[in-house]
């Protein structure tokens, strides 16, 4: 089995530069786009400050050496957990009743962009 | 008509082979690169919960359950079929099996998924694709390499009220979403729309073959197109749901970019969208960049090893590919190899040619029977072989009648219209027609003579010149309503003249 590949922060394309924990306002703006959500002034100012400081609390973890260790997928140690091929019917009306808005049988939604 | 198409196809063919040229340095002046996302239609339930995947026709949300719902607090599981089937795609592709891989969580806020996710695989931030590497050949000794090879769920369906801009909100239809896919991700080693189609169809017959997907059932392989011309940025054309389109969609792109560029504007890098109902690519908002995506580890989910005893037992059951076909097709018909490549493009195509080999048909006159005329009607109609009324019976029927002489090659075209336009069997059409080709020379001899008698000048003109003996041939043919073998009447006729020659200088 070839030896699995050591990762560094950098491979993940979200990881800020090393050093700065400092989450922006336009960061903040993106994000909140992303997530589809509207934001005032004052909450841009409030989570960039928040998003910073827990970000930099996260760079604690930075501290451990991890030299030599195997990444960490899965907290538990479980591989090849599968499921057989076989058709199983649930009530579609249980699940449909926790649709907040719906048109007939299909689910509304707003429109995005 | 006719002319209008001809010249239309001529218009085409000039196109591609535009497309198709080098840049002086090289450099190809197209380059093109596919994802290609195929439903794994053998499979009875999704990828992650028992959902039954018989959705087409059903009414919308009669499919679903709280696992692809994504209701708090369920848990995803992985279907065991899923693998069983990547595995088998990545052996007949060449490509090699991760022998650890994972599931990665691809975030975006978009009402096709109810998760706000789609569980999906990444080669970045830790992921691991299922397969890497290998190859489909698109003919002349090329391949496209691929990539890499993904399992991962299809999301589910959107319905606008009206077009797309101007609906005010949108209707989903969660019944495909969580559906078993697989992304076969290319290397941009295309160069040509046809090349592009052509890596398509080779390689929707593989996945035919292998039985993990069905090309008769709508929308089940479509594809992203990424496309550079020289000079230009690289565009991507997303939402490509059908085979054919994919050729429309990247010829009407080579036309729009290089209109651009010849006007000297920049071609810049976007993601358009495929309009097929106005056949036309258009333009896309702002969307995600990759990095916005913010894949993770499936945290849901825990690894997946793959042992080489269950890739030696997938490896023991794997069906014959169409490369093996196409051998068998040479070697034990005497199909040519163009033509075997042709017949095995197709799964369904390679299935009906055996199937009339079984009614004993003539393979060799059979073969080019089904990837030529037969071939062409369906393409001007638009429509695959198993959408035709034609079935195996017709074509061993009306091949069987040209091999006993009953109709000419020329009639039997004639009747291969029909057969696809009715399904009415040839014997049928021909009794009704009255149709019998003159295949005997002593019932040729007849017409020959009449003809001879009725045009005295033309037969003494004839003896001298060559011109007078086309005339001749022409009328001979034309008395017998094109019902003769062409060959055979030219026969004829020269035959008859050295006969009055020799007895004329006897």
């Amino acid at each position: 089995m070839p030896k699995e590949r050591k990762l560094s922060r950098r491979e993940f394309p979200d990881s800020k530069k090393e050093g700065d924990s400092r989450i922006g306002k336009e960061e903040v703006k993106h994000l909140a786009w992303l997530a589809r959500m509207k934001l005032s002034n004052k909450e841009i100012d409030a989570f960039s400050q928040q998003l910073s400081q827990i970000l930099q609390y996260f760079r604690k973890i930075d501290e451990v050496d991890t030299e030599g260790i195997e990444p960490t997928y899965h907290v538990l140690d479980l591989t090849n957990v599968f499921r057989k091929d076989e058709p199983r019917t649930f009530p579609a009306e249980e699940v449909l009743r926790n649709v907040p808005e719906k048109k007939g049988r299909y689910v509304k939604a707003p429109r995005m962009g | 008509m006719a002319m209008a198409k001809a010249k239309k196809k001529e218009r085409m063919t000039r196109v591609m082979r535009r497309d198709e040229e080098k840049g002086k340095d090289g450099e190809p002046e197209v380059i093109i690169g596919l994802e290609v996302h195929v439903q794994l239609t053998n499979l009875k339930t999704k990828l992650f919960c028992s959902c039954s995947t018989d959705y087409r026709g059903a009414e919308p949300n009669t499919h679903v359950c709280p696992i692809c719902m994504g209701e708090p607090g369920t848990l995803p599981v992985v279907n065991e079929g899923a693998i069983e089937d990547a595995i088998m795609v990545a052996l007949a592709l060449g490509s090699s099996i991760s022998r650890r891989t994972l599931f990665s969580r691809k975030n975006y806020f978009y009402p096709d998924m109810p998760k706000n996710f789609q569980i999906s695989q990444y080669d970045k931030a830790g992921g691991v694709p299922f397969a890497t590497g290998g190859s489909v050949s698109i003919g002349g000794g090329k391949k496209v390499r691929i990539r890499r090879i993904q399992i991962e769920e299809d999301p589910g369906r959107l319905v606008y009220e009206g077009t797309i801009d101007s609906s005010p909100y949108i209707l989903v239809d969660y019944n495909r979403a969580g559906l078993p896919l697989i992304e076969i991700v290319t290397e941009p080693d295309m160069e040509s729309p046809k090349e592009a189609r052509m890596f398509l169809q080779n390689l929707r017959s593989i996945l035919e073959h292998l039985g993990v997907f069905d090309e008769s059932l709508q929308g089940a392989m479509r594809c992203d197109a990424n496309i550079s011309i020289k000079g230009g940025k690289r565009v991507e054309i997303k939402n490509i749901s059908s085979f054919k389109d994919v050729e429309r969609a990247l010829s009407f792109e080579i036309t729009r970019q290089k209109g651009l560029l010849s006007r000297g504007l920049r071609v810049g890098m976007e993601t358009r969208h495929w309009d097929d109902l106005r056949r036309i690519t258009v333009s896309l908002r702002v969307k995600e960049e990759e990095q916005d995506y913010r894949y993770f580890p499936e945290p849901d989910l825990v690894p997946i090893t793959i042992s080489e005893g269950l890739i030696a037992k997938v490896k023991a059951c794997m069906p014959i590919l169409p490369s093996e076909r196409k051998r068998l097709f040479i070697d034990k018909y005497g199909i040519p190899p163009q033509t075997a490549e042709v017949l095995v493009g197709s799964k369904a195509l390679a299935d009906f040619f055996e199937e009339c080999i079984k009614l004993k048909a003539d393979p060799l006159p059979l073969a080019n029977w089904l990837t030529g005329d037969l071939k062409a009607l369906l393409n001007e109609m638009e429509i695959e072989i198993w959408e035709s009324k034609v079935t195996p019976a017709h074509m061993a029927e009306l091949v069987s009648l040209v091999k006993d002489g009953i109709l000419s090659g020329k009639m039997a075209k004639e009747v291969l219209k029909e057969v696809v336009a009715t399904g009415r069997m040839p014997r049928k059409i021909v009794e009704e027609k009255g149709l019998r080709a003159i295949a005997s020379m002593e019932s040729l001899k007849e017409i020959v003579e009449r003809v001879f008698s009725e045009n005295p000048e033309a037969v003494k003109d004839a003896l001298r010149q060559e011109k007078a003996v086309h005339f001749l041939i022409g009328q001979v043919m034309k008395a017998t309503k094109g019902s003769a073998d062409p060959l055979m009447a030219n026969e004829a006729v020269r035959r008859r003249l050295q006969e009055i020659a020799s007895s004329v200088s006897a």
